[in-house]
C-alpha cells in the first residue's frame, strides 16, 4: 500500500469516526423525541431528516453547498467572523458524511425505542425517575441493539459516502481525497491496480460493517 | 369515551403504625378521543365508554372487582398519575394529587404510590437487585443497601441478587415486583392484577403473602381482580365495578347477603 492509498484509507476512517460520533449524539436525541413525543410537525421533522436517504447525494450536497458555502446562508456567518470556510476541507467530508448517514440512525432507533414496552417507561415514572432518568436508564438500555446496529450502518454508510462529499470537499489529493473519491480518480485517470487495490478493501470493510450491522439488528428492526 | 371517577363513600380512616391517618379520596371525570378510546382495553375499542365511579378507602385493602373493561385498570392508572382525567379530585390524607378545578396534577414521580402491574414491569436488563434498587430513587445510598437486603432476605429472594427476571420463577419475580414497589415505602399500593399469570398453588401462596404486606406495611392497598375467590380471600372492602360504573361497595359478607342488582349478584355468585 503506498502512501496516497494510506492517506485516503485513513481519512476515510477518520472523517466517518467524527461523522458518526455526531450522529449516535445527535440522531438518538432526535429519535427518542420522534419516537416517545407528540408535537405539531413531527412527521415534517421525520420527512426532512429522511430525505438525505433519497436525494441523489449530489442534490445533498447541493443543499450543503447553499447553506454552509463561503456565499451560504450559514457559511457567510462563520466566513464573516473568522475568515474560515469549511469548504474543501475534511470538516466538510465530514458534514457530508453526518447528513447522509443521520437519517439510517434516526430510522433505525427510533424503531426500536418504540418498541420499549411503556409499561417499563411508566414502572420507572412510578418509582420516582423523571423522564430524563428513564430514558437513560431504562428506555435506551433496552434500545441498545438498535443503537448499536445504527451506529454501524451510519459508520459504513459514512465510509462509503462519495456526491455530497464531492460537492462540498472536493477532490484535492493529499486533502480530501477520502476512498471513494480517490478510486474514481484512479479510475478515472486509468491507474486500475491501485483502484483495485482501494476498491477491495472498501468492499471487505462495508461488508464486516454490514454483517455486524445486522447481528446487532436482529432484533431490532 | 367518558370516565368519571368519585370517591366519595365514607370510611372510618385508620391509624397506621406510622401514625398518619391513611386515607384516600378521588373524584374525576374523563373524556377521551376516540383514538384513547380505541386504545384502552376498558373500552373494548367502542366509542362513548363511560367510567364514572365513587369510591373512598381508609388504611384497608379494597378490591376493585368486575369483569374485564369495567375501568378498574384505569381507575388505578389515573391514580397513580399515569393517566390524566379530563376533571375530578385525588387526594391522599389531605395531600391532593389531583384537582381540576385548582389546576393540580403531581406527576407520578411525586405521587409516592407503588404501583405493581399485571405483567410486573420488572426492566429486563437489571438483576434482581438492580431491580429492587431502582425503586429505591432518591434515598441514601447506605439506607438504600440495608432496606434491599433487608427486603431480599424477608421476601426469599437470598441468592437471587445477581440473577436477571428472564432467570427466576413466576412467583420470585413477583417477590421482586412487590420489593420494587415498596423500598421507599410508598403511601399507598396500587396492584393491578399481578397475581393473573400464576397457577392455582402460587396464587394462593401469594395472597398470603399480600396479607402478610399489608400487615407489615400498613398502608392503603387497592388491588383489581375479576377472580371472586381472590376478592372474598384479600378484600376487606370490595368496590364492584359495572360497565365503568360503581354498581356496590361493602364487605364480600354484605354484598354476597344484599347484592345491589342482579348483575353484582352474578358476579359474585359465578
Amino acid at each position: 500500500m503506498d502512501s496516497s492509498t494510506l492517506f485516503s484509507l485513513r481519512l476515510s476512517l477518520q472523517v466517518a469516526a467524527v461523522a458518526t460520533v455526531f450522529v449516535v449524539i445527535i440522531g438518538v436525541f432526535i429519535a427518542y423525541l420522534l419516537a416517545r413525543k407528540e408535537f405539531k410537525g413531527k412527521e415534517l421533522l421525520d420527512m426532512l431528516f429522511t430525505l438525505p436517504l433519497v436525494l441523489p447525494p449530489t442534490v445533498t450536497g447541493y443543499y450543503l453547498i447553499i447553506i454552509f458555502g463561503r456565499n451560504g446562508y450559514i457559511g457567510k456567518l462563520i466566513y464573516e467572523w473568522t475568515g474560515w470556510t469549511i469548504m474543501f476541507t475534511w470538516y466538510a467530508a465530514a458534514l457530508a458524511s453526518f447528513v447522509v448517514a443521520l437519517p439510517l440512525m434516526i430510522k433505525t432507533v427510533r424503531a426500536a425505542i418504540e418498541s420499549v414496552d411503556k409499561t417499563l417507561i411508566n414502572a420507572s415514572y412510578t418509582l420516582g425517575h423523571s423522564e430524563f432518568d428513564t430514558a437513560l436508564k431504562v428506555v435506551l438500555p433496552l434500545a441498545k441493539k438498535g443503537i448499536i446496529a445504527g451506529t454501524v450502518l451510519s459508520f459504513a454508510r459514512a465510509i462509503g459516502e462519495f456526491g455530497a462529499t464531492l460537492m462540498i470537499a472536493g477532490n484535492i489529493p493529499g486533502r480530501t481525497d477520502t476512498m471513494p473519491i480517490a478510486i474514481y480518480s484512479l479510475a478515472a485517470g486509468g491507474d486500475w491496480g491501485k483502484a483495485n487495490e482501494m476498491v477491495v478493501i472498501l468492499t471487505v470493510m462495508s461488508g464486516v460493517f454490514l454483517y455486524m450491522a445486522n447481528k446487532y439488528s436482529k432484533r431490532v428492526i | 369515551m367518558s370516565l368519571m371517577l368519585k370517591i366519595g363513600k365514607k370510611v372510618n380512616p385508620v391509624r397506621s403504625s406510622r401514625g398518619a391517618l391513611n386515607h384516600a379520596f378521588a373524584k374525576l371525570f374523563w373524556h377521551s378521543s376516540p383514538r384513547q378510546a380505541a386504545g384502552h382495553s376498558a373500552s373494548n375499542g367502542v366509542n362513548g365508554f363511560s367510567l364514572d365511579v365513587s369510591w373512598e378507602i381508609g388504611n384497608e385493602l379494597a378490591v376493585l372487582f368486575g369483569y374485564s373493561g369495567a375501568g378498574k385498570s384505569l381507575t388505578l392508572q389515573m391514580i397513580a398519575g399515569l393517566m390524566e382525567p379530563d376533571s375530578g379530585i385525588i387526594r391522599f390524607n389531605g395531600e391532593v394529587f389531583y384537582n381540576s378545578s385548582s389546576s393540580i396534577n403531581l406527576s407520578p414521580q411525586k405521587r409516592s404510590i407503588g404501583y405493581v402491574f399485571q405483567h410486573l414491569a420488572l426492566f429486563p436488563h437489571m438483576t434482581v437487585k438492580g431491580n429492587i434498587l431502582y425503586g429505591a430513587k432518591g434515598m441514601d445510598k447506605n439506607i438504600r443497601m440495608q432496606k434491599c437486603a433487608e427486603l431480599i432476605n424477608e421476601f426469599g429472594l437470598k441468592g437471587l441478587e445477581d440473577k436477571l427476571p428472564s432467570e427466576i420463577s413466576g412467583g420470585q419475580k413477583q417477590r421482586v415486583a412487590f420489593a420494587r414497589a415498596l423500598i421507599r415505602r410508598p403511601k399507598m399500593l396500587l396492584l393491578d392484577e399481578p397475581f393473573s399469570a400464576l397457577d392455582a398453588p402460587l396464587r394462593i401462596e401469594m395472597r398470603n403473602f399480600l396479607k402478610d404486606i399489608r400487615a407489615e406495611f400498613n398502608i392503603p392497598v387497592a388491588l383489581v381482580t375479576h377472580d371472586l375467590i381472590e376478592a372474598q380471600t384479600l378484600a376487606d372492602r370490595l368496590i364492584i365495578y359495572s360497565g365503568g360504573k360503581i354498581a356496590q361497595i361493602g364487605t364480600f359478607d354484605d354484598i354476597i347477603c344484599n347484592p345491589a342488582n342482579e348483575e353484582v349478584m352474578r358476579l359474585v355468585h359465578t
